[in-house]
């Protein structure tokens, strides 16, 4: 087998050892039912009352304004359709943006269809939303404004302190999925003013299936999953505790390392960009230069298809992603890679690697020397290639 | 070094017998499943056979598993709308009846999933197809003969590849007799799809309601019209020309007091012309695009034997080349229903000697 390389940390990541450690107990010794009366049940719960602290912690909020979810789509879900239905009387208009993540726009789109309004806001050439854009948008029957903190494919980071801000001026609620962000960037809700914020264990090394909602103490939502009283009855479902726990110890150490981890990656990414645009011309990166995620690195190389290129890599060993995980079983052009400007043709040739704590200068190195040949190969296959040398 | 073969995998008992084959005879092979299309209606039920639903890329997906090869889902959807359905869409406006299996063949399979095999740097795409390929010294061209599962065969709706497209396709079911041989194949290596049942109607009209598919895609452009004798009087109304084909008996909403058929369909004037059933029979008809395998040109008249649809048997005929490019074709009988827009394919005993598409009776 030849080497392996994960590039794809956005996707997914492993689970860290001392998580799986934390969760181990929890399917065995203790697997009480935490809504139990007895002591099985009891000292389970004790121990969600930490996980609970944990991520109220990590993020600058307090324990009882958490919510455990089955993850990020969940709490999006969740967050979008509940301010809404919440607000009937007062509104019914939401105000986002193009570039969301599925779990976000599928959503407002089912809103749609229930009589909702919804904007779309666009973003400029590096992903970025206007602050005045938001502003224009705004209604007396808006009732909510969503904005993603970082985006998944591209990494770029929005100005959520302002738009916050200027929610808050408006008497608006403010949501904001920040599930690519939390344990890459230091999150404080309540300083900057966030009344809710999507999370998911599983993109800081934590387990796959458990996000949470946080909603500030005051905002009025409505339940998404009804049923038993769990969460205080407001999200219904046996806990999957040691999902939780896991979350829980996650976003602790996430956040113990978030600055040392960040600075480390980052400095992989820059290597890898600058290395990128070196050595295959006609390339651009994707997303903003300085306001993007440390591990997020976004390419475009033209006159090739990112498919081509993303499984020829997988061959190399390379794991990397073209648009998201979400939508690359279809493989259509990206809805974000179409929102920065990208004519059709080049959003197609997309590839995303986007590094994390296992990854070594050994692999940017390796990257760097198997991705520009494949590139040069698939570009004299092309057609449109042969034009523009010609051209010359 | 093993050579690369990428497959299409349809999530059939059939392509995935053939990934197995070709693992067997050496190669490395990637599993691709081609995404072609989507049924755009929130209220999708799965149905068993058809096969670009998510639970056939899921079963192509089990089987490249279970034979440990690499697969991926590959996008496809645009060319396919573009050089399949509306193509389909269009053919019925004209007034003809389409063969999209035909085009997919040809501009999917063997030229988009051709060019994503070799940028995945692949000697070969390969199809569970009934059919063989092999280079003839005699000839010197790659040929296309009939499979040995003379019930299976599908040489009918491959008689357009090129040269070059032969050169890089295999086939490796084509050397079976039967296909019970394929399944048996499939159930000796616990392929969860050895007994799924063979797909019959086209893939994205899962429902084989073309009427319903053509209604949605272009309502607007149906419009009702006459039915008339061949001698042009009138007879009653259709619902559109869209909603028949040549030879078709049943569904014209009419009774008539005896048995009639629809012998052509005039687009021009919105007309269905219906005889008796002595009316559907022809002897000749003019084909245009045509390919040839065994042969590089047809400078004189050829014997062959000729298929009008995938269907019919091969029937005595004779090829004259016309100076247009088109053909024209001489049966030694007459043939019931010969349809434009359809493949007329020409064999010399086993060999596919070319085809065209039915211009005119």
């Amino acid at each position: 087998m030849s080497r392996r390389v994960y590039m794809d940390h956005a996707a997914t990541t492993y689970v860290n050892k001392d998580v799986l450690e934390a969760m181990l107990p929890f399917y065995t010794e203790l697997f009480g039912n935490p809504s139990s009366v007895h002591q099985f049940g009891r000292e389970v719960k004790k121990h969600i009352d930490k996980a609970r602290e944990q991520v109220a912690k990590a993020i600058g909020a307090l324990p009882e304004e958490i919510y455990f979810t089955a993850g990020g789509s969940e709490a999006d879900n969740w967050a979008i359709k509940g301010i809404a239905y919440a607000n009937r009387n007062k509104g019914n208009h939401i105000i986002t943006t193009q570039i969301e993540h599925p779990g976000l726009l599928e959503s407002c789109r089912f809103l749609e269809k229930e009589g909702f309004e919804i904007t779309y806001l666009p973003v400029d050439q590096f992903g970025m939303i206007s602050v005045g854009d938001v502003e224009n948008a705004i209604t007396e029957k808006t009732v909510l404004i969503s904005v993603m903190y970082a985006n998944n494919e591209i990494g770029t980071v929005q100005p959520i302190q302002e738009v916050a801000k200027l929610a808050k001026d408006k008497k608006i609620v403010f949501h904001t999925d920040a599930v690519q962000a939390v344990g890459s960037i230091d999150i404080n809700v309540k300083e900057q003013g966030i009344d809710l914020l999507s999370l998911s264990a599983h993109k800081f090394y934590g387990p796959k299936g458990v996000g949470a909602l946080y909603v500030r103490k005051g905002v009025k939502l409505t339940n998404l999953i009804h049923g038993g009283h769990q969460e205080r009855s407001r999200r219904a479902g046996t806990e999957n505790v040691a999902g939780i726990i896991g979350l829980g110890k996650a976003i602790e150490l996430a956040a113990s390392r978030l600055e040392e981890n960040s600075k480390r990656i980052k400095g992989l990414s820059d290597k890898l960009i600058t290395g990128v645009m070196e050595k295959v011309p006609y390339t651009r990166l994707n997303g903003h230069p300085d306001n993007r995620l440390p591990g997020n690195t976004s390419f475009c190389f033209e006159f090739i298809e990112g498919e081509s290129l993303l499984l020829n890599l997988d061959i190399k060993g390379i794991a990397g992603s073209s648009g998201s995980a979400c939508s690359s079983g279809s493989l259509d052009p990206s809805h974000v890679l179409l929102a920065i400007g990208l004519p059709h043709e080049i959003a197609h040739g997309s590839l995303r690697l986007s590094l994390g704590d296992i990854n070594t200068e050994e692999d940017v190195d390796y990257v760097l020397e198997v991705l520009p040949p494949i590139v040069d190969r698939l570009r004299q296959m092309s057609p449109l290639f042969e034009k523009v040398k010609g051209g010359k | 070094m093993k050579k690369r073969v990428v497959i299409g995998m349809s999530g059939g008992v059939d392509s995935s017998v053939a990934a197995y084959l070709l693992q067997k005879q050496g190669y490395e092979v990637i599993g691709v499943f081609m995404k072609i299309w989507q049924d755009e209606r929130d209220d999708y039920v799965e149905n068993e056979g058809g096969c670009c639903s998510l639970s056939a890329s899921e079963d192509a997906r089990r089987v490249c598993d279970k034979l440990g090869m690499p697969f991926y889902v590959l996008n496809f959807k645009e060319v396919f709308k573009k050089k399949v359905i509306d193509y389909f869409v269009e053919e019925y406006f004209y007034g003809r009846t389409p063969n999209p299996c035909i085009a997919c063949n040809k501009y999917i399979k063997f030229d988009a999933l051709l060019e994503k095999a070799k940028a995945l740097e692949a000697e070969y795409v390969a199809t569970g197809h009934y059919a063989r390929i092999s280079y003839d010294e005699k000839f010197k061209r790659y040929t296309l003969k009939k499979s040995d599962a003379m019930a299976k065969d599908q040489t009918y709706v491959l008689y357009n590849l090129s040269q070059e497209q032969l050169k890089h396709t295999l086939m490796p079911l084509g050397e079976y007799s039967s296909k019970d041989q394929i399944r048996e194949i499939a159930r000796e290596l616990g392929l969860v799809v050895a007994n799924k049942p063979d797909s019959q109607e086209i893939c994205f009209v899962t429902d084989n309601d073309y009427g319903r598919f053509l209604t949605e895609k272009q309502g607007e452009s149906i419009k009702p019209g006459f039915f008339v004798d061949t001698k042009g009087n009138r007879l009653g109304t259709h619902k559109g020309i869209v909603h028949y084909t040549v030879g078709q008996r049943k569904g014209l909403g009419i009774a008539f007091g005896k048995p009639m058929f629809v012998v052509e369909i005039i687009p021009e004037s919105n007309i269905v012309v219906l005889g008796d059933e002595t009316e559907v029979f022809h002897k000749e008809l003019i084909a245009s695009e045509v390919n040839l395998i065994l042969y590089e040109k047809l400078d004189s008249p050829i014997k062959v034997t000729a298929k009008i649809r995938h269907t019919a048997k091969a029937e005595a005929a004779e090829v004259i080349p016309l100076s247009d490019g088109r053909i024209r074709v001489v049966f030694e009988n007459p043939q019931r229903a010969i349809t434009p827009g359809q493949a007329v394919v020409f064999y010399d005993g086993d060999y596919v000697v070319g085809g065209g598409t039915i211009d005119r009776m």
